[in-house]
């Protein structure tokens, strides 16, 4: 493939950016392009193989489709579903809710606002994760729904959300940042992390 | 398969268009969202989803939740017909449509949201909705044939149904939105589509039904 270096449209502390990024070795193959305007108007947006594609799940099975090594979707459908179901909840159920726009609309009870939505979402996937979770979300292979996880724990922290009542996502999310995809794909190690962010 | 769901959820909606068209019979348990408080929000519903939304699906001994989640399952076990294209671009056009629906408009006009924003709930809807169709009038710009990518039915034409009714009960002016409008009323000539449609489910009351 002779084709140009596929860009990424992204902010560095954008979850479902990160969540991109989280391929393979976190991102590193992409050519960062931090425009204001992108053709898409969302982050993140993936230009490769001739196209643009824009939702952080599609550019993830876009991935998984095309360049399937390592994995991220088990083989077996039931637990394929489990990985879907995970993402999912986050992406649909959870970060939507807390995103800018929604934020931007909560005004002055914008933290309680996002401290809810998280904690309720966290605690239902507690409960997910004492069916299916290994050492990470779905058995002991890192998945789509892994990369999901960590994303969202960080907007957590930044809304201060009390990670208490969670210990399985604590602790996937722990084991999780120690591979290098996830250190390497981190908000703080972004070309675009203002200075007083960077690690 | 027992299919928890709600009459007029569109997320259940999209579940019901793909167990017709696979053709895969099923038994409902109806979950109403508004009567007693919520039955979503029962101990008992608990067990079935600790997300505690509609629709979840019994199959093949498990429970799955989520819309797409659900239906990638299905399609993934019962292939026939196929909802997504072989090819990996126009798969990826698909998903992207599916999601920018799912992620990217439903969650914010969903009941949780609308609660909150009380009586400003009708005009935020709409915002939601036509900023969401916006975007999605020009992607179809791209990738739309019969149908919203290409000429055959997929996950994305199980979205775009049930928004457009979403956008219709809170009176989105569609006109903007001519792509999306034909490809709906293509859509809904479909027996899956018709059969599936909120007006004629078992918990569908009187005066709402066809």
């Amino acid at each position: 493939m002779a084709s140009e270096k596929p860009i990424l449209y992204g902010y560095f502390r954008s979850s479902c950016s990160w969540r991109v990024r989280l391929l393979n070795d976190g991102g590193q193959q992409f050519s960062p392009e931090f425009k204001e305007v992108n053709p898409m108007r969302q982050v993140p947006a993936l230009k490769i193989d001739g196209i643009t594609l824009s939702q952080s799940l599609a550019i993830i099975h876009y991935l998984e489709d095309t360049r399937p090594n390592p994995r991220l979707l088990p083989q077996d459908p039931k637990k394929r579903a489990q990985v879907r179901m995970i993402a999912d909840h986050i992406a649909s159920g959870i970060q939507p809710l807390q995103n800018l726009r929604v934020l931007k609309e909560m005004g002055e009870k914008k933290k309680e606002w996002a401290q809810n939505c998280i904690s309720s979402g966290f605690q239902a996937l507690e409960q997910i994760l004492q069916h299916t979770a290994g050492r990470y979300c779905v058995g002991d292979e890192v998945s789509m729904a892994d990369l999901c996880l960590v994303p969202q724990v960080a907007n957590a922290e930044r809304f201060e959300v009390d990670m208490g009542p969670y210990p399985t996502i604590s602790r996937i999310n722990k084991a999780l940042l120690e591979l290098e995809a996830f250190k390497v794909s981190h908000p703080s190690r972004q070309p675009d992390t203002p200075a007083e962010l960077r690690a």
